[in-house]
């Protein structure tokens, strides 16, 4: 055991250690890092998943800047009372163009991984404003303070372009239609055909929050009655062995 | 410095480090510890055997269970599915106006409706279906779209002024404001407000009348009573989904309302759609 009595050369020299220690856990953590990136059945290929549009883009940093993802959740986990409550099971495909992901774990309100077109935009108004309003037993905060917040979509490029630099696929003419797709999706007197032959047909063009003027309220709208409805689950067919 | 102790006869062997002149016994560890410990490593390589664990080239192993988290709330939706069947089919095959006549089949509707209900519906119209401002109270006897239970199937079915579904149901009120002059919607709103007898002010209420002749009663009726077919409200129930305050009433008249309630079935099954209905019908109101 000559080699276990060389320990002792770690245990008296701290930087040693130091530098052993970072290798050990590095090990672990490329065992169960790596596989993650190149296993098939890591992420299934599925029909329909698109990046975010510039407004829904927008909506997704106000839902992180408030703090959301701390009482919602956004995965339904493949068990019967979740599947009957919310939808169909999340699939990894579905945060595909998620950076980062909102998967979470704290439930304090309902997982909202499919609440997409589940509402009126007009619901959300009023349960942003006061969610009691509209659900007595709630006890979401008031975020009616996000329609008086306007917003031109004046650094959205850039956020994509961050984004695109981590794998997002923006292509360089929806890089540099950011700001017109931005005020065209919240605008349906507006030309927002250039929108859809980005980002796709499915894409909901209408003032979401119901005033003249582009709000915060607008973003995070949008990017709510998007979230889950992308995948189109008449294509898929689930691979038990995931 | 205390004195270090003399090491005495039977005492086990130091571990052969010295710090300061500090020993340390080296005590053998508890065997039940070390057998735990041993178990735990048995059992780890068991479990990778046993469930997905070990990633190869192309995927993970399966396990020999073949243990599937996807598999599982397959087999059980499809038990609970199988189980309902012979009542959903049956509720399906039935006529509408049949249901509530068997008392069993009825009582299955009206759970499982329930289900449905507080499942999908209740963060709209609220979990007793009482509603909210701008959101249909389900209990009363006032119904927009008509409150027989086809009635109610079919705007479950489709929606109210939905995007989503060509069937929906639809109407659109004009927003009255860059129609009307503000004095003439004052008279409105005092004639609308003069048809539950609020109080409101008798002159302009007169002039209202007209107004409301001309502009409002092809939709709610020349006795303001409303129209189903089109989703006219009644104007002389007293019952008011946006309010029937003099404010919420011009609002309604200058900006107008766009209700929207999202189809549903592209969501619930037929089965689904004809519980959560009689569900609602057999609330109180039901026609």
């Amino acid at each position: 055991m000559a080699i276990l009595d060389k320990h002792k050369i770690l245990e008296t020299n701290a930087t040693l250690l130091l530098i052993f220690s970072f290798l050990v856990v590095t090990i672990g953590g490329i065992v169960q890092i790596t596989p993650l990136f190149y296993l098939e059945n890591t992420i299934e290929k599925v029909e329909g998943m698109r990046p975010y549009t510039p407004l829904e883009m927008a909506g997704r940093d106000i839902y992180i800047r408030e703090g959301c993802y701390v009482c919602h959740s956004q995965m339904i986990r493949p068990m019967r009372d979740e599947v009957e409550r919310y939808g169909h099971y999340s699939l990894a495909a579905e945060s595909m163009y998620d950076h980062p992901f909102q998967w979470g774990s704290k439930r304090t309100g309902p997982d909202l991984a499919r609440v997409g077109g589940r509402y009126s935009d007009q619901w959300h108004v009023d349960h942003l404003r006061d969610a009691q309003s509209v659900v007595p037993e709630s006890v979401m905060p008031k975020y009616g303070f996000l329609e008086n917040r306007r917003i031109d979509g004046r650094y959205i490029g850039d956020v994509m372009a961050a984004n695109a630099l981590v794998g997002t696929p923006y292509t360089d003419e929806m890089l540099e239609n950011a700001v017109l797709d931005f005020r065209a999706q919240a605008d349906p007197d507006s030309d927002y055909d250039g929108l859809l032959e980005r980002y796709g047909e499915k894409v909901n063009v209408r003032n979401f929050d119901g005033q003249p003027e582009l709000t915060e309220a607008d973003a995070l709208i949008a990017y709510l009655q998007m979230l889950g409805t992308l995948v189109d689950f008449s294509t898929f067919t689930p691979d038990a062995n995931r | 410095m205390s004195k270090t102790p003399e090491k005495q006869p039977g005492d086990p062997n130091t571990t052969g480090h010295t710090w300061d002149g500090i020993e340390e016994f080296d005590n053998p560890m508890p065997r039940w510890w070390l057998w735990t410990f041993y178990v735990t490593i048995i059992w780890a390589v068991i479990y990778t055997i046993m469930y997905p664990a070990w990633p190869l080239v192309q995927s993970a192993t399966a396990g020999v269970l073949g243990w599937s988290s996807r598999e599982l709330v397959q087999q059980e939706m499809v038990a609970f599915e199988e189980a309902n069947a012979p009542w959903n089919a049956k509720l399906v095959e039935t006529p509408l106006e049949d249901i509530a006549r068997d008392a069993e089949l009825q009582q299955y509707a009206v759970n499982a409706g329930g289900a449905v209900f507080r499942t999908w519906c209740a963060q709209c119209h609220g979990s007793g279906a009482q509603g909210a401002t701008g959101f249909p109270n389900l209990l009363d006897d006032a119904w927009l779209w008509g409150g027989t239970l086809d009635d109610i199937v079919t705007t479950v079915s489709y929606g109210i002024r939905s995007e989503e579904s060509d069937d929906t149901r639809y109407s659109e009120m004009p927003a009255f404001g860059e129609i009307l002059e503000p004095e003439e919607i004052t008279q409105v709103v005092q004639y609308v407000m003069s048809l539950t007898n609020a109080q409101s002010d008798d002159a302009a209420a007169q002039a209202g009348k007209v107004v409301f002749e001309d502009n409002c009663s092809a939709c709610h009726g020349e006795d303001g009573a409303g129209d189903v077919i089109q989703g006219a409200p009644n104007l002389t129930d007293a019952i008011w989904l946006y309010g029937g305050s003099e404010e919420a009433l011009t609002e309604t008249v200058k900006y107008s309302r766009f209700g929207i309630m999202p189809p549903w079935d592209t969501r619930l099954t037929e089965a689904q759609i004809r519980a959560v209905s009689a569900y609602v019908h057999q609330l109180g109101g039901g026609q």
